[in-house]
């Protein structure tokens, strides 16, 4: 494929929609489908097949999340001269009454089924990396592409050196998204500096965090831009082969992405001389098959080697000896994501979103006690309070908002007089929480904050790969400490020696998760120490 | 005595198997893909198979036992007619997932993992679905059922397990 013809398929695929009066979009995307989205896409379809082709012309299209899936399956209603509308709880049967509404104008009897656009949680967002989800069809790269998708790899691979791209995506302020918070362009530096004749990009789709599916969301709705994001990498830092290692539990994710590296394929997009060019690069899905660790990169490495999912030590970092011992760039699902935008608006643009030190928009996944629960994306410098009470619609059933939970197992708990913290890597780490990957778990005072950390350390045990010793034997020992206290025998001494023994794995283990286990105890001991000592023996009254 | 086009052992999902092994070109680090396969199609890894993806990708038996029982979505004993995944990530916890795995394990007198001794019923829990928005969620014979209660989760249970009794007599 050359530049006239990806420009060719983007004009007449917007031609072929612009054929179209109205255009019908239900989310097919995993937390819909639960819901039943699927026979409500097969409703609007049925029935607009019933109608036969009389009144407006209108198509329906099988679109990614549209945030809010709490209120699933979502439903929204373009047309060319009137403003969408968005219906939630959309049945089959309302489906049908959708499609009357969308064909015939009839004035909706859905009406109890509409969303304002305007809710908060839909205005305040800023999307980024979900711009394309919930608009495009995400099986069909015509669409995608139509939506300006591939433009960013053109103009890297035609205006642009593989360093200029790095320095770039350096200048952007971009940091990954999977929880560390490297910058991306120093990263990308690192392995294009190395001299080799094999290197590998590898995307980080092993989402394990209970409570966060943004990554599967982003491979599931909008395969194309990961897809792009990665052939950028590729370029910048000289690579020609790459993997998507995706969490075995995503199957629908699986099954777009490799249907999105099809439709690549055939279309020239992937394989020899991209776009006219020498590019040469070519993807491949690797499957992983249930153990959190492996989202720690050396991990990954070992497991798409087909062997135990253990980490190693670091140095030598995957930058100078990953894949089968080849210079390897690993980057989350949600850092590729961006890159196409950066490089298709300029790092300055992107520099200009967020905070001093965080910059761009982070997507959250919104669960819990929580009014609205779904999918959100949002600059950078937000604050908890604006995402709890404003864009999460506060508490419901007149409970009290007791912490917000971020960064999964090996995050911490912010409590209630944190709320106003502008939300970046550094500030969530002062707090003794971690930005993580976006998981972002609203708890009420209905739950008890030393039963929840040791959810978080039972989580950790299982998962420990037993490599080393502090994570393995202090993972255990912590529970351990964590169901005296619960069951009301720990003294004030047991306190003490569960904290000195937190900081010891801490400090101790080989990789991320033992370093980070032990958050969700230390942080709830921080805020929420009454909690403990009420359970203390001496204290066993109160506890109840 | 072999089948034209069959496989050698009579059972021809080995062929699937097989398929995949060639896909890697028998590469020894191809092994976790063929396990995923194998599992996929026969449900569970049994001592056969890990048998004959050793000798075929020319590991030790020692390496694929390793690394099969090192991840959490490889099983080496048959699953239930009947399965009942009850999701226990964060989300769903705090919406109280915990009483409805007790109240299912307590109902079936088994424990998550296990299966009930007629092979009917299979209860397992998973570390986050994905479906947070939607929780508390059960996964049901595949179909997730959203927003459950010990009482609901029981219900669907009952009703998938009659179900089948139903058909069966019917």
């Amino acid at each position: 494929m050359n530049l006239e013809t990806l420009r060719e398929i983007g004009r007449r695929e917007t031609e072929r929609q612009a054929g179209f009066d109205t255009r019908l979009f239900c989310c097919t995307s995993t937390a819909c489908l639960s819901n039943g989205a699927g026979a409500t896409a097969e409703a609007m379809r049925a029935e607009l097949a019933a109608r036969n082709g009389t009144g407006r012309a209108v198509e329906v299209v099988g679109t990614g999340c549209m945030g809010l899936c709490s209120r699933g399956p979502l439903a929204r209603i373009d047309r060319k001269d009137a403003p969408s509308e968005l219906f939630h709880t959309v049945t089959p049967e309302v489906a049908r009454q959708i499609v009357g509404h969308a064909v015939d104008g009839q004035p909706a009897s859905v009406a109890d089924h509409g969303l304002p656009l305007d809710l908060p949680f839909f205005a305040q967002q800023m999307p980024i990396v979900l711009a394309e989800v919930g608009r495009i069809d995400p099986n069909r790269l015509e669409d995608y592409i139509a939506h300006g998708g591939y433009a960013a790899l053109a103009r890297a691979l035609h205006e642009m050196t593989p360093e200029q791209v790095c320095e770039e995506i350096l200048a952007s302020g971009l940091r990954g998204r999977g929880g560390a918070g490297f910058p991306t362009g120093t990263k990308w530096h690192y392995v294009r500096r190395e001299k080799a004749d094999q290197k590998y990009v590898v995307v980080n789709g092993d989402e394990g965090d209970p409570g966060a599916y943004m990554d599967r969301t982003v491979m599931e709705d909008n395969p194309h831009k990961v897809l792009e994001g990665m052939m950028i990498a590729a370029y910048a830092v000289g690579a020609r082969s790459g993997f998507f290692y995706v969490r075995g539990e995503y199957p629908t994710a699986v099954q777009r992405l490799r249907n999105a590296i099809r439709a690549a394929r055939r279309q020239g997009l992937l394989g020899r001389g991209i776009l006219d060019t020498e590019f040469e690069f070519n993807a491949e899905v690797r499957i992983g098959a249930g153990a959190f660790v492996c989202g720690e990169e050396t991990a990954l490495i070992h497991s798409i080697e087909g062997q135990r999912g253990t980490p190693r030590m670091r140095p030598p970092y995957p930058s100078t000896k990953g894949l089968w011992g080849c210079p390897t760039v690993i980057n989350n699902v949600e850092t590729m994501a961006n890159i196409p935008a950066i490089l298709t608006r300029g790092a300055a643009w992107y520099a200009r979103i967020g905070t001093e030190t965080s910059k761009g928009t982070k997507v959250f996944a919104l669960a819990g006690q929580l009014t609205n629960t779904g999918l959100i994306e949002v600059p950078m410098g937000t604050t908890l309070r604006q995402i709890v009470n404003e864009i999460g619609g506060g508490v419901p059933n007149g409970r009290q908002f007791k912490a917000a939970q971020t960064g999964g197992p090996s995050g911490g708990c912010i409590p209630e007089e944190h709320l106003d913290t502008p939300i970046d890597y550094e500030s969530l780490t002062r707090l003794g929480s971690i930005m993580g990957s976006g998981g972002l778990v609203i708890i009420d005072d209905t739950t008890g904050m030393p039963d929840f950390a040791r959810f978080f350390i039972d989580f950790c045990v299982d998962e420990s790969c037993g490599k080393c010793v502090p994570c393995r034997a202090g993972t255990v020992q912590i529970r351990a400490l964590l169901d005296k206290v619960l069951a009301g025998r720990a003294v004030a001494e047991d306190l003490e020696q569960l904290e000195r023994l937190c900081l010891f794995v801490k400090r101790a283990s080989l990789c991320g998760l033992g370093m980070s286990a032990p958050n969700p105890v230390l942080s709830t001991l921080r805020y929420f120490r009454d909690e403990y000592e009420a359970h203390l023996s001496n204290g066993k009254a109160e506890a109840a | 005595m072999t089948r034209e086009g069959g496989h050698p052992s009579g059972d021809d999902r080995y062929l699937i198997v097989d398929r995949t092994m060639k896909r890697f070109r028998f590469e020894k680090d191809a092994l976790l893909e063929v396990l995923n396969t194998a599992q996929e199609t026969f449900g569970f890894l049994s001592e056969d198979l890990l048998v004959y993806v050793a000798s075929h990708l020319n590991v030790p038996l020692s390496r694929v036992y390793g690394v099969a029982t090192f991840y959490h979505l490889f099983t080496f004993t048959p699953r239930g007619e009947h399965n009942c995944t009850v999701c226990t990530g964060t989300a769903c916890h705090v919406k109280g997932s915990a009483a409805i795995v007790e109240s299912l394990a307590a109902a079936y007198a088994i424990q998550p993992g296990e299966t009930t001794p007629d092979g009917k019923f299979s209860l397992v829990t998973a570390r986050c679905l994905g479906c947070c928005g939607l929780a508390p969620v059960i996964v049901l014979d595949g179909e997730v059922h959203a927003k459950q209660t010990p009482e609901t989760a029981a219900e669907e249970v009952e009703a998938a397990l009659g179900l089948v009794e139903a058909q069966a007599t019917g």
